[in-house]
């Protein structure tokens, strides 16, 4: 698949934002007034950013509007209507911290539910394509949900938490590159299954359909992605997981989180980036590319 | 709506004959030149006469080559455009209701004036039917000649889909395949019609007819194996040569 910036940044962004905002809304830190100020300031600096920056792939970015209409089928829908429900509950409830030192407790509870559940419909629209098999697994939204649980509980200074949460993101990230590498394999879609030819002999692509390229191609074969995987994951862990882990566990000091944030971020933008770049969609069997 | 229909009047669709196809890609321009002039937004052109050209196509033609295990490998070109699927997962993705399948004949289409161009419905064919055209921002796909094979202003045998009517080999039909008695559905049972990646689980309604089996090579010449050997060693100049260019 081709690595969009905007669905990375997107993906990334509002899985921090709605993380942060999942431990705000369960009152953790406890704060009011100005503090709580900044805290669902970059809380929605990340989840509206995020939502925005998804806006930048459309065609027709002007009728986004009308994705709200499907939410009985559509999963994308579903997302429109969390997000939104989020933000607002979590404005309500971010009013009653910082103008009036008051916590509506169901709000924020309502919230922070609503907030894991944007995070759950948006690993849904990768999880639901049976075209992407290295998408197409129980283990994509687990993935999705402990980064965002695991990044959120970093950016509220949740410590000892985080640092749970931490090694439960990192191992599952693990499982999904393990298992991811076996999906396409295990699906059973080949070139015999592509053309039905399979009953003849063994089927090789001959000739493409186009001397140049087409949308399909660029969107759907990315082959250089896979390059360097193996580095590229090691990299991403190392800054996902390894690197905030060693700095929360030394002596507390506000630089040293900072510094865990900056590296998760940078750890987890490689990471989406190798899970669109690495995935392979069937629709490249035609073309004898994966 | 973006949920499927239960059940369709009428599954219209296509069936590909992979044993006649000569891989003229007629098909393909017929499809680009009516889908350009008539329903929706035109099949767009980027950079159409540089070096890096591509378009809009809603109809292309592989070709793929196939090794039996004994015998002469085969070239099958093979056209591929949407298999209006009964259960297509392009539409239950869609979240503005742009994409739907009819109830009435099983076609599926795009409202382009619903289309956000997110291109999920895209992501979702395995086939690689859908493309996002690049001028116009929506998704564009085939329409089964929605505009052709009802339009009464048109000659009766103008009214099916383009690709279908302009086959010079005969190698595509179009019909209700829901209806046992059909044309294509008898063709389709008579030739063992099969469905594209059918563990993907989309129950696609067009067929693709497999090649007929290829006939043993004879012998030429009966004769020939009861006449003499023709000398292989050369003599005389040719001899000479022979060891000279050799020892070279």
């Amino acid at each position: 698949m081709h690595p969009a910036p905007s669905v990375i940044f997107f993906t990334t962004f509002s899985g921090l934002g709605f993380g942060l905002l999942f431990f705000l809304g369960l009152g953790f830190p406890a704060v009011t007034g100005w503090m709580a100020f900044a805290f669902f300031a970059i809380a929605y600096a990340m989840a509206v950013g995020g939502l925005l920056a998804s806006t930048f792939h459309l065609g027709r970015p002007e009728r986004a509007i009308k994705a709200f209409t499907q939410w009985r089928s559509s999963w994308l829908s579903r997302e429109a209507w969390c997000a939104v429900g989020a933000l607002v509950l979590m404005g309500l409830y971010a009013a009653g911290l910082v103008f009036f030192q008051t916590r509506i407790a169901f709000l924020g509870v309502l919230g922070a539910v609503l907030s894991l559940a944007t995070v759950f419909t948006t690993s849904m629209i990768y999880t639901q394509l049976k075209t992407i098999p290295r998408w197409h697994m129980t283990i994509t939204p687990v993935k999705f949900l402990s980064l965002s649980l695991a990044g959120g509980a970093l950016f509220a200074g949740q410590v000892s938490v985080a640092l749970v949460l931490l090694v439960v993101a990192g191992l599952v990230q693990i499982f999904t590159w393990v298992e991811g590498d076996k999906a396409l394999a295990n699906s059973g879609t080949d070139m015999a299954t592509a053309t039905g030819l399979g009953t003849i002999g063994s089927v090789r692509a001959f000739e493409p359909p186009h001397t140049g390229t087409n949308y399909l191609l660029r969107e759907f074969v990315h082959e250089i992605g896979r390059k360097h995987s193996q580095k590229l994951r090691a990299i991403s862990l190392l800054l996902m997981v390894v690197v905030p882990f060693v700095l929360l566990v030394l002596p507390f000091s506000h630089i040293l989180v900072l510094l865990a944030v900056v590296s998760h971020v940078a750890g987890v933008l490689t990471a989406r980036w190798l899970f669109f770049a690495e995935a392979e969609h069937v629709v490249g069997i035609y073309y004898g590319k994966r | 709506m973006t949920t499927l229909p239960a059940q369709t009047e009428k599954k219209l669709g296509l069936v590909i004959d992979l044993d006649t196809c000569v891989g003229c890609h007629a098909c393909v321009i017929s499809c680009k030149g009516w889908n350009t002039e008539n329903y929706g937004a035109p099949l767009s052109d980027q950079n159409a006469y540089g070096a890096d050209n591509s378009g809009t196509f809603l109809n292309r033609v592989h070709s793929f080559e196939v090794q039996p295990d004994d015998g002469a490998a085969q070239l099958i070109h093979f056209p591929k455009s949407c298999l209006h699927c009964e259960d297509a997962p392009c539409v239950t993705v869609c979240p503005t209701g742009a994409s739907y399948k009819r109830v009435e004949d099983g076609i599926v289409l795009v409202n382009e004036s619903n289309c956000i161009g997110c291109g999920l419905c895209a992501w979702a064919c395995p086939y690689g039917a859908r493309e996002l055209d690049q001028a116009e921002g929506v998704m564009k796909k085939c329409t089964l000649c929605v505009d052709r094979i009802y339009n009464e202003n048109l000659p009766e045998e103008d009214r099916q889909p383009a690709c279908v009517r302009t086959c010079p080999a005969g190698a595509r039909h179009f019909g209700d395949l829901g209806d046992a008695t059909s044309d294509v559905s008898k063709l389709v049972a008579e030739r063992g019609g099969m469905d594209l990646m059918p563990e993907q689980g989309t129950k696609p309604v067009n067929q693709y007819l497999p090649p007929r089996p290829k006939d043993d090579m004879p012998e030429f010449d009966v004769l020939a194996p009861f006449l003499a050997p023709v000398a292989e060693e050369p003599k005389g100049f040719l001899s000479w040569l022979d060891k000279t260019l050799e020892k070279l």
